[in-house]
C-alpha cells in the first residue's frame, strides 16, 4: 500500500505504457476523423447504396460493445480469412488501432452529421445563391461553422477513445493498463498501482481538456 | 425584345400542398417588380424558383434567354448572374464583413484577391459601411447586416437581384437604410424582383406591382393603379388591411 515505493517501481512501466496509449489513441483519432467525415458524407449522399453503407456501419458499431469489437478484429476476422485461404495475422497494436478507428469513426460521423445539420439552412442557400456548388458551399461555409459546433462533442469523443484504448489490453497491447496488470500480478500492489494509473489518465485527459478549451476559444465566431 | 425573366405556367407542390398554381410572368430588363400579398400566398416560393433554390414541379422559367428549368443547365453558373437577398440576411458568421463579400468571387476564381478586396471596399462604401470592413457580422445591427448582404450579392456583378422580404426581420428604425440602398440600386437600372410588405417602397420605386394570393397572380398593375384603384376584390381587402395600419 506504499504509493511512493510503488511509484518508483511502476513509473517506468506506466510511462512506457502511456506512450503506447497516446500513440494508438492519436493515430486512431486521426484516422477516425477522416473515416467519420467520409461516413457522414456517405450518409448524406443522394445515392442510396452509400447511405445504406453508412447506416449499416454506424449501426453495427453502436450496437455492439467495444470489447466484442476488439475480439472480433483480433481473433474472429483473421480466423475467417484463414478459412478463406488468406494467412492474416494482426499484431495487438494494429488490431487495437483498427478497432479504435472503426469505433470512434462511427461515433464521429454522427457528431459531424449533427453539427452539419445544426448549421442554419439559410447558410447553404446564401452560398448556393452566389453560384457556389454544393461541395464549394460545404467547404467554405458549412464545414467551418459545423467544426466549431462539433468541437465540444469531438473532444468528448477524443476522451472516450483514449479511455477505451485501455480495453485493448485484453489482446495484449502493452499500453498503460496492460503494464499495470502485469505489475499487479507480480507484486499484488493493486491499490497503489491502479491509483497511479487513474492519476495518469486524469493528467492526460486534463491536458487534452485544457488544450481543447484554448482551441475552442480561439475559433469562436 | 424578349423579357429578361419569363415565367411560364409555373407550378410548385410541397407534398400535397400546391403553393404555386400556374404563374405567368414577364419582367423586362431594368424593371423593378414588387410582389405583395398575404403570407402563404406563394410570393417567396415564386422568387426562390427564379434562381432554383426551389425546384419547380412544373412549368418553365427563362432568365437571360437561358431556360433555367432545363435539367441540363448549369445552375451554378446561372446563379452568378442572379443575386439574392434573404429575410434573415444569412451572412456567413465565421467570416468578416469583407470576407463575406470576397468569398464567392474568390472561390469561383472570378477575381484575384486584390481585385476582390478592392471591389468589397467599393461596395461597402456604396452601402455606407466603409468603417465595418473588418467587423464580424454579429457586431452589426440588422440593418447593417442586410446592407452587407446586398453588397455580397452585388460582388458577383449580377444583372438581376431578388429580394425576399429584405426588411421584415428588421427593427422599424433600420428599415429606411436598407430601402435607401435598394432605391439607389433601382435607379442604376438593376432588374429587381422584391417580395415585400413595404407598401411605401412599392409605391415609390416599383414599375409594376404584383398581388399574389393562394398561389395565383390575382392582379398586376403599376403602383399608381393598384394602390389607387385595385380591380380585384382580394387585392382591395388586402390593401385595406395593410394600409390601414
Amino acid at each position: 500500500m506504499n504509493l511512493g515505493k510503488v511509484f518508483s517501481e511502476v513509473n517506468p512501466l506506466l510511462l512506457k505504457g502511456l506512450w503506447i496509449t497516446i500513440e494508438v489513441s492519436v493515430l486512431s483519432l486521426l484516422l477516425a476523423f477522416a473515416l467519420g467525415l467520409c461516413t457522414c458524407f456517405f450518409g448524406m449522399s443522394k445515392k442510396a447504396p452509400l447511405r445504406w453503407i453508412s447506416k449499416a456501419y454506424v449501426g453495427l458499431i453502436r450496437g455492439t460493445p467495444m470489447l466484442v469489437q476488439v475480439f472480433y478484429v483480433y481473433f474472429a476476422i483473421p480466423q475467417l480469412l484463414q478459412f478463406m485461404g488468406f494467412d492474416v495475422r494482426l499484431t495487438p497494436f494494429s488490431a487495437g488501432l483498427i478497432t479504435l478507428t472503426l469505433n470512434a469513426g462511427a461515433y464521429m460521423s454522427e457528431i459531424f452529421r449533427g453539427a452539419i445539420n445544426a448549421v442554419n439552412t439559410g447558410q447553404m442557400e446564401a452560398a448556393r445563391s452566389l453560384g457556389l456548388s454544393q461541395a464549394q458551399a460545404m467547404r467554405k461555409v458549412i464545414l467551418p461553422q459545423a467544426f466549431r459546433i462539433c468541437l465540444p462533442s469531438l473532444v468528448n469523443q477524443f476522451i472516450i477513445t483514449i479511455k477505451d484504448s485501455s480495453l485493448i489490453s485484453v489482446i495484449g497491447l502493452a499500453e498503460i493498463m496492460y503494464q499495470a496488470k502485469i505489475y499487479v500480478g507480480r507484486t499484488m500492489e493493486s491499490f497503489a498501482t491502479y491509483t497511479w494509473v487513474a492519476i495518469y489518465y486524469l493528467v492526460l485527459i486534463g491536458i487534452l481538456t485544457y488544450v481543447a478549451k484554448i482551441v475552442e476559444r480561439k475559433v469562436q465566431i | 425584345m424578349t423579357a429578361q425573366i419569363i415565367v411560364n405556367n409555373l407550378h410548385k407542390h410541397f407534398g400535397h400542398l400546391e403553393v404555386l398554381k400556374g404563374i405567368n410572368l414577364e419582367i423586362e430588363k431594368g424593371q423593378v417588380v414588387c410582389v405583395i400579398g398575404p403570407s402563404g400566398s406563394g410570393k417567396s416560393t415564386l422568387l426562390r424558383c427564379i434562381n432554383r433554390l426551389e425546384e419547380p414541379t412544373h412549368g418553365d422559367i427563362t432568365v437571360d434567354d437561358i431556360r433555367i428549368t432545363d435539367p441540363k443547365v448549369d445552375i451554378n453558373r446561372t446563379r452568378r448572374h442572379i443575386g439574392m437577398v434573404f429575410q434573415q440576411f444569412n451572412l456567413f458568421p465565421h467570416l468578416s464583413v469583407k470576407e463575406n463579400i470576397m468569398m464567392a468571387p474568390l472561390e469561383l476564381k472570378l477575381k484575384t484577391k486584390e481585385e476582390a478586396e478592392q471591389k468589397a471596399i467599393e461596395l461597402l462604401e456604396r452601402v455606407g459601411l466603409s468603417d465595418k470592413v473588418n467587423a464580424k457580422p454579429r457586431q452589426l445591427s440588422g440593418g447593417q447586416q442586410q446592407r452587407v448582404a446586398i453588397a455580397r450579392a452585388l460582388a458577383m456583378e449580377p444583372d438581376i437581384m431578388l429580394f425576399d422580404e429584405p426588411t421584415s426581420a428588421l427593427d422599424p428604425e433600420m428599415v429606411g437604410e436598407v430601402l435607401a440602398v435598394m432605391k439607389e440600386l433601382a435607379s442604376m437600372g438593376m432588374t429587381m424582383v422584391v417580395v415585400t410588405h413595404e407598401m411605401g417602397f412599392a409605391k415609390d420605386v416599383a414599375d409594376r406591382v404584383i398581388f399574389m394570393d393562394e398561389g395565383i397572380i390575382m392582379e398586376e398593375a403599376t403602383p399608381a393603379e393598384i394602390f389607387a384603384n385595385p380591380k380585384n376584390t382580394r387585392t382591395m381587402e388586402f390593401l385595406k388591411k395593410v394600409l390601414s395600419v
